[in-house]
């Protein structure tokens, strides 16, 4: 239901300050129980929430250049929540969220068809073709506001869900329906060194998502930030990652392709 | 029951439509599913009360805040914390995954001994006891010296330690392991006349030029870093690096000079020369608080004119006028080096000294936004120990790897030259060989002659909390807390323009047999007994941790940092008071020459130059599985290692993308796959550091190729220090 004060998470990543790094990627297997195999080199079958892409500028030495890109789920809205994912989902197992504008992906619903993989334009959902195995002691390194997810499943970034609940419920306790905006935070913005992800609500002006990103509501949420742009914007699938960058290549290479790490 | 057509028909279509509209196959998918997936073996964790700890991560010596989450007894997760001078919430892969260094399969989970070539558990008090007579012997015969200890680091109270025990029993070989630390120190006292660390304050700075160092690749305290890069971006300010390969930190500068490697140097002495023709130095700074300024004309002579550097570096002539000029005409210029993450070689001590001139040059130094003298910590101040006679003989000897004796008067520790000093000889001048937080098997240059000569010593003792290649090798094996279960002070963060002191706490219980080696050091010296036990008065690691630190403990445990906010230089300590570009210990080192890549031209057409990232860890620790699994494609496919390089090499070679290939040095020969890329210059072929273990777990062991086994050590003229920045190679098709 739209409603007034319905929020709308989103992610803004300077891709001028991103470095690489991998910190994001790291945060985020740490955060959500993402499971690793002993050969994890073939990245089709490596299951990674956020990944970090590398776009070159198709130029040779010494005019190359590269760039960085940090691929979360890029939590489409697509028209009204018509999200690519959530439309095919025979199972209900992934559902738009208009309060939080959040896509959720719930592991015991999926019973692994992969239509949402076929749907998702941006190679965010992947899919147990094992199941999790965790070297003798180090389950105990598992968080237990995730679930581990099975063989046979498909999984995806959710914008660390379960941070937004336990922050609730902490406002709650203290007796606030509202949360400040520090107070939900995904693990890999949290954790980036560079400070390059900005997350919070596109809805609330007072956000530095909001600032950074100017979401024009009426054309969809495209941005009015000329460094700004969203992946392969002209699907329509009105996605609430926006990045930013100073360079025209790379702003031209988040249009059409991502290219192989 | 005869089965007509029409019956057969109605029986297979009235069963279609039956089966489409039961819910009977959708409802069995889903059970099947829910079954599957509530399979026993796999683990539901529990759930419990969730808390944080601060402490300090001790993974590298960047000194950055952890706040550690934990789930009742159980670590969960390591993040960055919020507010600490450092990092301030920021953190890199390795500190993420700091959960799984705790529960890494290969920790070494209780004191070991290798019995015939096996491990085999003993206890604490006999491990102890047996190396305690070993070196009771030693020292009976009047070999005290003949004991060496290697470690990453000679600060904090755990090096005091070692470093006590050595003194007190009678040997002067600490060594500590080779790092760009070594030659910021040395030039700091060279120019300078301070024992102090190099801080930079690259936030404050409006134009930085980076001599190949890995600004957002490890070098300094990473994430601290990677905060002062935005920060200063942000503000206008701008980055140059100069390299031969477009690392992360030259793809994230404002501008990408390729140039040779080794000839760093080269182009910062023609940077000095431009500057100094040219006038373009701060001469109010230069003429008021500097010495010998009139030497550099003689050090950045005629040789180092644009077009001389220009050839020997590949810079164009023009590209290197326009540089100085930039630099000269920033408004707080900050030069930098040390290539790549600067954990591995201490480099080329005159290069370090011609970029630090460029600094002296345009005022940028111990001034915000330049470089910093940071003091060493003076927090461990023990009374001084009393010697008996052995100890004193002992301490007379020299230095085994020569540092500071009459051919490299001005080094402190060249762990580079240990396999030499351990000479061709069956018999081993180390008879007992301790190695803390170190894996010289694995990071030092040419690792088979490294192994080899490690493999002569009688008896090593490593303090190593996980099975790792040196850990592999030794006798015994005393294994040390994990960082998340011990008190350690951390006794600077690198790069770190302020005194900061951090403290690791134990935020859980020790999970094995483990035990701190600051405890297993107090222990060994009171089974040695005599003077060494005198020499240790305290009943444990923490008791004299605490006295250490003294008032600073009680803000320590509680903040977990201690930090000098209102840190200012102390004044330069040279015979001149002022900095000197020229003195009688700057004339000891001879004249800056550009290294050679070891190996003939002809046999190897390419040079071989390692990289760094921080998806791997380096030093002592292995990378946990989550870093493995961060490696980019281009890095590591299946255990096949890749090598970088130029699309028209491998074209003249014919060779493929992802083809398998065969790199040879004059080291050796390693099965790689070839990974085009447009970053690396045509010549010059690279890869990875922090690959290709044979120790650690399945995760990690067999993995790619340790580039440290390909390389050739390299002596720097002068100092002695481990200066190889690449070999010549060789690639072929398999």
């Amino acid at each position: 239901m739209d409603q007034p004060n319905n929020k709308r998470f989103g992610m803004v990543i300077d891709l001028d300050k991103c470095t690489g790094c991998g910190a994001c990627m790291v945060a985020c297997m740490a955060e959500n129980n993402v499971p690793f195999r002993e050969d994890d080199t073939d990245k089709l079958l490596s299951i990674a929430w956020m990944r970090v892409y590398r776009l070159k500028n198709g130029k040779s030495f010494p005019q190359a250049e590269e760039c960085f890109l940090p691929r979360p789920c890029q939590h489409c809205e697509g028209h009204h929540g018509h999200s690519p994912c959530v439309s095919v989902c025979p199972a209900t197992a992934t559902d738009y969220d208009m309060q939080t504008g959040i896509v959720s992906q719930v592991p015991t619903r999926c019973f692994g068809c992969r239509y949402c993989m076929a749907a998702c334009p941006y190679h965010v959902r992947q899919f147990n073709w094992w199941d999790p195995v965790w070297p003798d002691g180090m389950e105990r390194s598992l968080n237990p506001d995730v679930s581990v997810r099975m063989r046979g499943i498909v999984e995806k970034c959710s914008f660390c869900y379960h941070r937004y609940q336990r922050a609730l419920d902490k406002a709650y306790a203290e007796g606030r329906r509202d949360l400040k905006e520090h107070e939900y935070q995904t693990a890999c913005t949290q954790a980036c060194p560079a400070g390059a992800i900005t997350f919070g609500d596109l809805n609330n002006p007072a956000h530095a998502v909001h600032k950074l990103a100017q979401p024009d509501m009426a054309h969809e949420g495209q941005s009015r930030n000329p460094k700004a742009f969203r992946l392969l914007e002209r699907l329509g699938t009105n996605t609430k990652i926006y990045y930013l960058s100073s360079k025209e290549w790379v702003r031209k290479a988040g249009d059409t392709a991502v290219q192989k790490a | 029951m005869k089965v007509d057509r029409r019956s057969f028909l109605s029986f297979v279509i009235g069963g279609a439509a039956g089966t489409a509209l039961t819910p009977l196959p959708w409802k069995l998918t889903d059970d099947l599913s829910i079954w599957s997936q509530n399979w026993p073996w796999t683990p539901v964790p529990p759930r419990g009360e969730t808390t944080y700890v601060a402490s300090t991560c001790t993974l590298c010596p960047g000194g950055c805040g952890i706040s550690v989450r934990k789930v009742d007894d159980r670590v969960v997760k390591v993040e960055g914390l919020k507010g600490h001078p450092v990092n301030d919430g920021g953190i890199c892969p390795l500190g993420l995954a700091g959960a799984q260094l705790l529960y890494s399969p290969t920790r070494v989970r209780a004191p070991l001994k290798k019995v015939n070539g096996s491990w085999r558990e003993i206890s604490w008090d006999t491990a102890i006891q047996e190396i305690a007579d070993k070196l009771k012997e030693l020292r009976g015969k009047g070999q005290p010296q003949s004991v060496a200890w290697v470690s990453d680091t000679d600060r904090g109270t755990v090096a005091e330690l070692s470093k006590r025990f050595l003194t007190v029993y009678g040997s002067p070989n600490f060594i500590r392991t080779p790092s760009i630390q070594d030659s910021y120190e040395l030039v700091l006292y060279l120019t300078q006349g301070q024992r102090a660390m190099a801080g930079f304050d690259l936030a404050n700075a409006t134009y930085v030029l980076s001599f190949g160092s890995g600004i957002i690749e490890g070098w300094g305290a990473p994430p601290h870093l990677f905060r002062a890069k935005s920060a200063m971006q942000q503000k206008g300010g701008k980055i140059s690096q100069l390299e031969g390969r477009l690392s992360k930190t030259a793809a994230k500068a404002d501008q990408f000079i390729p140039l040779k490697p080794g000839t760093e140097g080269a182009l910062a002495l023609g940077l000095v020369h431009v500057i100094l023709k040219e006038g373009l130095y701060r001469k109010d700074i230069v003429q008021n608080h500097s010495a010998g300024s009139d030497a550099l004309k003689k050090i950045a002579g005629d040789d180092f004119a644009p077009d001389a550097v220009s050839k020997a570096t590949g810079v164009d002539a023009k590209t290197i006028v326009d540089l100085a000029k930039a630099f000269a005409g920033a408004k707080k210029p900050l030069a930098v080096c040390g290539r790549g993450n600067g954990r591995q070689e201490a480099g080329n001590a005159q290069e370090f000294l011609a970029v630090h001139f460029l600094n002296a040059l345009m005022g940028s130094v111990n001034t915000a936004g330049g470089v910093f003298a940071v003091p060493e910590p003076d927090y461990v101040d023990w009374p001084e120990p009393e010697m008996d006679a052995a100890a004193s003989a002992g301490m007379q000897q020299a230095r085994l790897d020569g540092a500071g004796g009459k051919d490299f008067p001005l080094s402190r520790y060249l762990l580079n030259r240990l396999p030499e000093a351990l000479g061709a000889g069956a018999s081993s001048p180390v008879q007992v060989l301790f190695v803390n937080q170190a894996n010289p098997v694995f990071s030092l240059m040419d690792t088979a002659r490294v192994e080899k000569s490690l493999k002569k010593i009688p008896l090593i003792v490593s303090f190593s909390a996980f099975m790792d290649e040196t850990a592999a090798l030794a006798h015994y094996i005393l294994p040390n807390h994990v960082y998340l279960e011990r008190f350690e002070d951390v006794p600077a963060a690198q790069g770190f323009p302020k005194p900061f002191i951090g403290l690791a706490k134990p935020v859980v219980a020790p999970l094995f047999k483990t035990r701190h080696t600051g405890d297993a050091v107090i222990q060994l010296a009171k089974a040695v007994g005599g003077n060494v036990a005198s020499a240790f008065g305290w009943d444990s690691y923490e008791a004299c941790l605490k006295e250490s630190l003294g008032d600073k403990w009680d803000a320590l445990k509680e903040d977990g940092y201690w930090v000098d906010a209102k840190f200012s230089p102390a004044a330069f300590e040279t015979k001149s008071k002022k900095f000197e570009f020229a003195n009688a210990d700057i004339a000891l080192l001879p004249a800056y020459a550009a290294l050679k890549a070891p190996g003939d031209d002809k046999t190897f057409p390419l040079t071989l130059i390692p990289f760094d990232t921080l998806r791997l860890a380096s030093g002592p620790i292995g990378a946990p599985p989550f870093l493995v699994k961060s490696l980019e494609e281009t890095l590591l496919q299946k255990n096949d290692g890749l090598v970088e390089i130029n699309p028209a090499d491998a074209q003249k070679l014919g060779l493929a993308d992802g083809a398998d290939a065969v790199l040879s040095t004059p080291k050796g020969t390693a099965r790689v796959k070839v990974a085009l890329s447009e970053g690396i210059m045509p010549g010059l072929v690279a890869m990875v550091r922090g690959l290709g273990h044979t120790a650690y777990d399945r995760f990690l062991a067999g993995k790619g190729v340790n580039i440290n086994s390909l390389m050739s050590s390299v002596e720097a003229p002068g100092t002695g220090f481990e200066a190889a920045w690449g070999v010549r190679a060789q690639l072929t098709k398999a």
